[in-house]
């Protein structure tokens, strides 16, 4: 038990880590998924944050006092990068999805697996 | 100027891209991938060669700024070979990327599409140069991300890249997301990225049970990355949709890479003696890698499209590069690093020529390539000879990595396993002689 109060940020991120992976992999509607897929990779920016913090610790800025306690800025730099792609990834993905829209007029999975495998097979009969 | 050339090559077509983009005209764009991917090859056969005269390794300091502080880039006996793997194939696919992406894809889209282009190649090159994880990652997804909105444009001629490339997408991105966290936990137990600071730290906390767990989410996003099986279902819709430069481009180089990305963080940085390394990764591995031989080369046999047939190929050599990396021997190393060359040239050479049949009779199905070994017997040659080096015939490079494949198995007694690899490779004659009694 004192063991879950002391790791509480680390079972936050496991917890909202695997919401966002069961929406990527149960949800069948490519919106859903990529929502899923932005509250994964959250959960691990998160845990880069929290892993970052020093008990008592300060924002690290220089303050001139050697003694001064500070938080570890490395994984908050690393973040910053792994938000961008975050970002680029969603930019991409929600382009993605509005072709599929526009191509084929659903954005289901299912749907879109009927439509495709008619078409296959449409193709198949040709050749 | 000649010190700096680990970072150059890296650097010329990560520049070029943007500019590329803003290119205008017939051929500029073109023109100027060729440029950058032609001067990234000579600076990778260059550094290759000096790496082979030294014998050792050149490591770069990004800024000035020494390991493990400051980002290195390492030129050493694996990675200097496998850059002018990718380097060349890259250069000449952007020769053949002129005729075939005149043909295929929108005008006004053809500068974003070298700019999207120079960007995977970038990210390639940049995941096997640079000595820092965390740097691998960016690099990863600066290739991924590119090789997303390559296949993409495969839309204008079939709407199926599109779901194609999405799938491809959420795939990617947890594969990248899975590597991120094993990464975020060595960096909690070891407090460094650089990968030859992290496996000296390693070695310490080696038999904790969060390092096991970095291992595992680490070897299974790049699983996702290389397409093992049962994680390969990204893998042939998005190959066989795409755009035939960019199949040719991804299906000889992207998956690759991860292979080399896994054998580096596996070997280099785990080390064979990290607990549950050899018998329960090694083991995972060559039970996946056997299987992904039969059911890629099984799936391949019912094929009909070409580029579909040798997408799931793809399954099966990969899992023949596995199987060398879960032999966990130096054998086994050099099998899966000898079919890595192999098979990049050999998956260069045919989807390339798949993409000249598509430019010369429309889609290559086994319908349309009936007879047509009179029309364009070149064509038909190169797909042939690719084939039968697939199979691993004698006199062909494809018999060279099976023979050493079969050799680290045997080495370790693994006779079944062997047996297994030889009948896997057997099966690729009727996928293979399918697609021939169509030529003649």
């Amino acid at each position: 038990m004192s063991n879950l109060i002391a790791h509480w940020n680390y079972f936050l991120v496991i917890a909202l880590m695997m919401i966002g992976f069961y929406a990527v992999i149960a949800r069948g509607n490519m919106v859903k998924k990529m929502v899923g897929l932005t509250i994964f990779q959250t959960s691990v920016f998160m845990l880069y944050i929290s892993m970052g913090k020093v008990a008592n610790g300060t924002a690290p800025i220089l303050t001139g006092d050697a003694t001064t306690l500070y938080a570890n800025p490395l994984p908050h730099v690393l973040i910053l990068t792994a938000i961008v792609v975050g970002v680029a990834t969603t930019a991409v993905g929600y382009a993605l999805i509005i072709r599929v829209y526009e191509s084929y007029g659903t954005i289901e999975d299912d749907e879109l697996i009927k439509i495709i495998e008619a078409e296959e097979n449409a193709e198949a009969s040709n050749a | 100027m000649m010190q700096h050339l680990p970072i150059l090559q890296v650097l010329l077509p990560l520049l070029g891209a943007p500019l590329a983009a803003l290119l205008r005209g017939r051929d500029m764009a073109w023109g100027l991938a060729l440029l950058l991917t032609g001067a990234a090859f000579l600076i990778s056969i260059i550094l290759f060669s000096q790496q082979q005269m030294t014998g050792e390794t050149l490591v770069y300091d990004l800024g000035g700024w020494p390991a493990p502080i400051g980002i290195v880039y390492v030129i050493d006996a694996a990675s200097a070979l496998v850059l002018p793997v990718i380097s060349g194939i890259a250069f000449v696919a952007t020769i053949a990327a002129r005729r075939l992406v005149e043909a295929e894809i929108d005008a006004r889209d053809h500068a974003l599409f070298y700019a999207a282009w120079l960007l995977t190649i970038a990210g390639m090159l940049g995941q096997v140069t640079t000595g820092d994880a965390f740097n691998i990652f960016v690099f990863l997804e600066i290739s991924s991300l590119s090789a997303y909105a390559l296949v993409a444009m495969g839309a204008g001629r079939d709407r199926r890249a599109l779901p194609a490339a999405f799938n491809y997408l959420i795939l990617g991105t947890v594969g990248a997301t899975f590597y991120v966290i094993g990464l975020g936990l060595l960096y909690m137990l070891t407090g460094t990225l650089n990968l030859m600071d992290l496996s000296e730290r390693l070695a310490d906390v080696q038999s904790t049970r969060a390092a096991f767990t970095a291992l595992a989410f680490i070897a299974l996003g790049l699983f996702l990355k290389m397409a093992l099986f049962p994680l390969h279902f990204w893998l042939v819709p998005a190959y066989a949709h795409a755009p035939s430069a960019v199949s040719a481009l991804m299906a000889a180089t992207a998956t690759k890479v991860s292979v080399y990305v896994l054998i580096r963080l596996v070997f280099g940085v785990f080390g064979i003696d990290f607990p549950g390394l050899a018998d329960a990764v090694g083991l995972l591995v060559l039970t996946l890698g056997i299987a992904g031989a039969f059911v890629g080369t099984l799936a391949a046999i019912l094929e009909t499209d070409l580029k579909k047939l040798f997408a799931q190929s793809s399954i099966a050599q990969l899992g023949y590069m596995a199987i060398g990396i879960g032999a966990m021997s130096a054998t086994g190393l050099a099998a899966a690093f000898i079919h890595l060359f192999n098979h990049a040239l050999m998956k260069a050479a045919l989807f390339l020529a798949i993409g000249a049949i598509a430019a010369q009779v429309g889609r290559a199905s086994m319908g349309t390539i009936q007879g047509a070994g009179r029309q364009i017997p070149l064509t038909m040659t190169a797909i042939l000879v690719g084939g039968l080096a697939l199979i691993g015939v004698p006199l062909t490079a494809g018999f060279i990595s099976k023979l050493y494949l079969v050799r680290a198995l045997l080495e370790q007694d693994f006779w079944l396993l062997a047996a297994l690899t030889f009948i896997s490779s057997a099966l690729h004659w009727p996928m293979f002689g399918k697609s021939l009694k169509r030529l003649g």
